[in-house]
């Protein structure tokens, strides 16, 4: 039953929004003091006016195509992966072992193994939840939620007590070799002679493996028959389970695709920008996974727009952070604001839509 | 040794940082009894504590702080109720978004009104809950001398603010209400089988939106405990995820509320020994053999389970077993009586594992409300 075409739902919904929560938080900052138009152009100013602001805003993208990308593969199968975080953080420990004990020649090899390690971590940091649910039925909403927690424990074992060199104070593991440096934006620049552009922004080559990830999960969705088992089971589980789907293993395969990918979200935060591992270093993508796939409709090229959206909110909200009164955590305002409209009050965007083209189509008959 | 004045410090201070989650599990505990998951404790905890915080300190009365933590955390649970009753959207990302709405706004709000990075100026008397010290109850500074007795009744009993013995009323309050009275049976009920309450002829409605309210109560006087009693002002992320080990206690607790109690103060102990002692020591030896059986424990149930099981299950029990060795091995020179320090993350931890393994089902199968997590549609 098809009450609105199908470019309402995938387009004008998400606009809508989107529209919804910028206006409730220009109403915000007005509160605050400050002019919504003057920020707006400030944050368009520091962010798509420069090549720097350019180079940050992509490598936040990053970040949130990968755990968008994750979020959405679980969704495709009815299951809400709120474990980001945890497996981006083992993820991070992945990439960290791996670039420590192997001494990898030239990066090239180094980001395939770095790749390897994370997704391998992460993808064993989800697995546990995976088969909690599967073989238990324990909510997999609670345990990955739990598995955050004890993930950021044992990151912080990790990194006081196994990684950190000798008399370091800072709960961090040792530089990276120089060999594992992935190449920035900036030296990619410089190789075609503009050596001014993205200067010092942290935006890498692990961006390329993203817009890959991109096109092997909607391959992956929409054109493997594993992609098909993994939809319908999210769809209907009983009907599923009638055509010959296991749901044991496709809780299993979705939850263990969503781990890897968060995992790999560390390539570019551990492996790209701080060229070592840290205390804090997913700032909460994980969790900003679900505003993108929320807001993406669990479409890769919806998670590219949409990470690309809260790419450009995070490294505007710095800008503003920097030169106005207003603080960063607006952003993260407008971040619970869309997933408010696009997840839980959806019905209230879309009710008012559905009745308009209802009366559209009345009025044709 | 610890003496018998160290061991009741922890436990006063056990109950101290039991009583905010004890208050958000029983908040957790309505609402999930009524078949609305709150994923959003969190949010509403911190949201609690900064408008408190933010009252005392304007008004210097803590209890029309009290009184406004406790209306914007109801208001954030009428949001809540609007999502997941009313719009019959997701309730996890309704819940999602009230925890970043509360993480965001009271910062913004935070730097608005006051312009210290997010905080809250220090409360000053008046604007804070103060200890309530029984009748003849040592001061802190004779209690090395009294006897034993009296240093239980003066240190454990005595010295708290108000807000701790009314979490503690809250317990058997909530089992009346839930178990012996005819809301609470219908409280229940809609958890279980909305339905049949509907052909009752009782307003699912307005059963569950009473449940989150009751909930936002409840999360409202924990805000304002931790704001205005256990510490003295609103620090940025102050709640520091204790909506989350709440939730955890109220499946550990197998939503019941003497339960729930006791979880809280377990978790409560752990944070309490986890800020007490630096360095914790257990003999080496027993804890890999205590590691080694419960491998070996893994091992034996997975015998005759299917390939996914002992994949998973088995792998588990490698991981056990390596640290087992891992431990005997640092300590091998030392001798038979050595002690290993236990990584302080481990006992922070344990909260969210010990809820893992309840949840897993393997030690008392925690089964949560029936209905929880779907919005009632009535059948047309």
């Amino acid at each position: 039953m098809d009450i609105m075409p199908r470019w309402v739902d995938i387009i004008i919904v998400p606009l809508l929004s989107l529209f919804l929560a910028a206006f409730l938080s220009a109403l915000l900052i007005i509160a605050i003091g400050e002019s919504p138009i003057a920020a707006l152009n400030l944050m368009i100013e520091g962010t798509l006016l420069r090549s720097a602001g350019w180079g940050y805003m992509l490598y936040y993208t990053t970040n949130f195509i990968f755990t968008g990308l994750a979020v959405s593969v679980a969704f495709h199968a009815a299951l809400f992966n709120i474990g980001g975080e945890g497996q981006a953080m083992i993820g991070g420990l992945g990439v960290a072992l791996v670039c420590l004990l192997i001494p990898w020649p030239h990066w090239t090899l180094a980001i395939v193994g770095a790749s390897i390690g994370a997704a391998l971590f992460g993808m064993i940091w989800a697995g546990l939840p995976a088969y909690l649910q599967a073989k238990r039925g324990s909510h997999i909403v609670i345990t990955t939620i739990m598995f955050n927690f004890i993930a950021a424990g044992v990151l912080n074992f990790f990194l006081v007590d196994v990684l950190k060199p000798k008399g370091s104070m800072d709960p961090a593991s040792a530089n990276f070799p120089s060999t594992t440096h992935l190449p920035t934006f900036q030296d990619l620049a410089s190789l075609f002679g503009f050596e001014k552009a993205f200067r010092s922004a942290p935006a890498n080559v692990s961006f390329f493996i993203a817009l890959l990830a991109c096109v092997a999960v909607w391959y992956l969705i929409w054109r493997s028959p594993l992609g098909y088992e993994i939809r319908a089971l999210g769809k209907s589980g009983p009907a599923a389970r009638y055509a010959g789907v296991r749901p044991v293993k496709i809780i299993m395969i979705a939850m263990m695709i969503s781990g890897a990918l968060c995992g790999m979200m560390a390539i570019n935060t551990t492996q790209g920008e701080s060229e070592r591992l840290i205390l804090n270093f997913t700032e909460g993508a994980g969790f900003i996974g679900i505003a993108v796939a929320l807001m993406g409709r669990s479409h890769p090229l919806g998670v590219l727009l949409a990470a690309l959206l809260f790419g450009f909110l995070y490294q505007g909200g710095a800008e503003l952070a920097l030169w106005t009164k207003i603080p960063r955590e607006l952003i993260v305002v407008i971040q619970a604001l869309v997933i408010l409209f696009t997840g839980a009050l959806s019905l209230m965007v879309r009710a008012p839509l559905e009745r308009f083209f209802m009366s559209i189509q009345k009025a044709k008959e | 040794m610890i003496d018998f004045l160290t061991l009741l410090q922890v436990l006063d201070s056990s109950l101290r940082l039991a009583t905010p989650l004890l208050l958000v599990c029983l908040a957790g505990l309505f609402s999930e009894r009524a078949g609305i998951f709150d994923i959003g404790l969190e949010g509403k905890l911190l949201a609690a504590a900064f408008v408190s915080a933010a009252f005392a300190a304007i008004t210097g009365s803590v209890w029309l702080g009290l009184l406004a933590g406790i209306l914007a955390s109801i208001m954030l649970s009428l949001l809540h109720g609007l999502a997941s009753i009313t719009l019959r959207g997701d309730q996890i990302i309704s819940g999602v978004a009230i925890n970043f709405l509360a993480a965001g706004l009271t910062v913004v709000v935070a730097q608005d009104l006051f312009g210290q990075g997010g905080r809250t100026p220090p409360l000053k008397s008046g604007g804070r809950f103060e200890p309530i010290n029984f009748p003849g109850a040592t001061s802190s500074k004779e209690i090395n001398d009294a006897g034993p007795l009296m240093q239980l009744y003066s240190e454990l009993f005595s010295g708290h603010s108000l807000l701790v013995y009314v979490a503690l009323l809250t317990v058997p309050l909530s089992w009346f209400i839930l178990y012996k009275t005819r809301y609470g049976l219908r409280l229940r009920a809609v958890g279980e089988n909305p339905a049949a309450v509907d052909t009752a002829g009782i307003s699912v409605v307005g059963l569950r939106y009473s449940a989150v309210i009751i909930g936002g109560v409840l999360c409202g006087i924990a805000g304002a405990y931790i704001a205005t009693s256990l510490q003295a002002n609103f620090t940025k992320d102050m709640s520091a995820g204790r909506g989350f080990i709440a939730l955890a206690a109220l499946i550990f607790a197998k939503w019941r509320p003497w339960y729930a109690l006791s979880a809280c103060l377990l978790f409560g102990f752990f944070f309490a020994v986890d800020t007490r002692f630096q360095n914790i020591l257990l003999p080496a030896w027993s804890l890999s053999g205590f590691l080694i059986l419960i491998a070996l424990g893994l091992i034996s149930y997975v015998w005759k389970k299917d390939y996914l099981d002992k994949v998973v299950l088995g792998g588990l029990a490698l991981g056990i077993s390596t640290i087992a060795i891992m431990i005997v091995f640092s300590v091998w020179n030392i001798g038979a009586n050595s002690q290993i320090k236990i990584p302080v993350v481990f006992i922070q931890s344990l909260p969210y594992v010990l809820t893992v393994v309840v949840l897993a089902g393997f030690v008392g199968k925690a089964i949560p409300p029936r209905a929880g997590g779907q919005p009632y549609v009535k059948e047309r």
